[in-house]
């Protein structure tokens, strides 16, 4: 678990907010660039916290992203108030998906998100509890190709 | 290729990014769904989509995708444009649909940024 003194920032995020889906995402790719980080590692970052942010969007009513950055990872931390998950083994799979017509015409809703977000991290933990949210953990190692 | 070729190939127009037509791209990836590009596009390649919302251009700037060619004719807001400038993407704009647009683009040397999915089974965004 991160400490807080590697807290590098914390975005809030409002569900149904389509119009801005992707800012924070590229907030925070500005933010890793002005640190010297790699482009590899940045571009998996960039991914990893679009998904997630597209998530909070999409099914939840409201939530965080908070980014820490430590000396040999970047670890993302998406907690959303909503709906939940019930069966997490199935989010998991690419293809499945809940997306409304809303999601796909923002050009999202495969079913490939999480999948995505998993494929990237080199550490990545889910858990939900339905009906109170979702909890997103991704680590992404500095020194990883 | 430069992207001024691809321009001329196209006959299409330059909506932003001007002042990038010298650059140099060899590789592309054509999908209307932002969940795919991000799953399998590569950095540097041209993305060629028909989905001209701000999603998009935020896509191509998490991926740093080189170009957005938007096809079909699809009409392109103040925000999509305004939202490119600000990232320092170049965007194209044709009137050819995808199917013409990769074609054409490919006869003249352009390849997938990947050939296979299969081939991306890997934990690279290279």
């Amino acid at each position: 678990m991160p400490r807080d003194e590697h807290l590098e920032g914390i975005y809030y995020i409002q569900g149904r907010d389509f119009v801005d889906a992707g800012v924070v995402s590229s907030e925070i790719k500005k933010r890793l660039k002005d640190k010297g980080i790699t482009e590899d590692v940045i571009r998996k970052v960039a991914v990893i916290t679009f998904e997630a942010e597209v998530n909070i969007i999409s099914y939840a009513d409201q939530g965080t992203i908070q980014l820490f950055i430590e000396p040999d990872a970047i670890t993302v931390e998406a907690t959303d108030i909503g709906p939940g998950i019930d069966d997490i083994e199935l989010a998991l799979q690419e293809g499945y998906s809940t997306a409304d017509d809303s999601i796909r015409e923002m050009g999202f809703g495969a079913g490939m998100g999480l999948a995505n977000i998993k494929k990237f991290s080199d550490v990545f933990e889910l858990t939900s509890e339905p009906g109170n949210g979702t909890c997103l953990k991704s680590v992404v190692r500095l020194d990883s190709e | 290729m430069r992207l001024a070729d691809i321009r001329d190939i196209l006959n299409a127009k330059v909506i932003s990014g001007e002042e990038k037509l010298d650059i140099e791209i060899t590789t592309a990836f054509g999908a209307d769904l932002m969940s795919d590009v991000l799953a399998f596009a590569r950095s540097g390649c041209l993305l060629i989509t028909g989905l001209s919302n701000p999603q998009a251009v935020r896509t191509a700037y998490a991926l740093d995708i080189s170009a957005i060619l938007v096809c079909r004719g699809k009409a392109l807001t103040d925000k999509f444009v305004n939202i490119a400038r600000e990232l320092n993407i170049p965007i194209l704009w044709t009137q050819y649909i995808m199917f013409e647009v990769c074609g054409r683009l490919y006869q003249e040397g352009l390849i997938g940024c990947v050939r296979q999915i299969a081939d991306t089974e890997d934990k690279r965004i290279a």
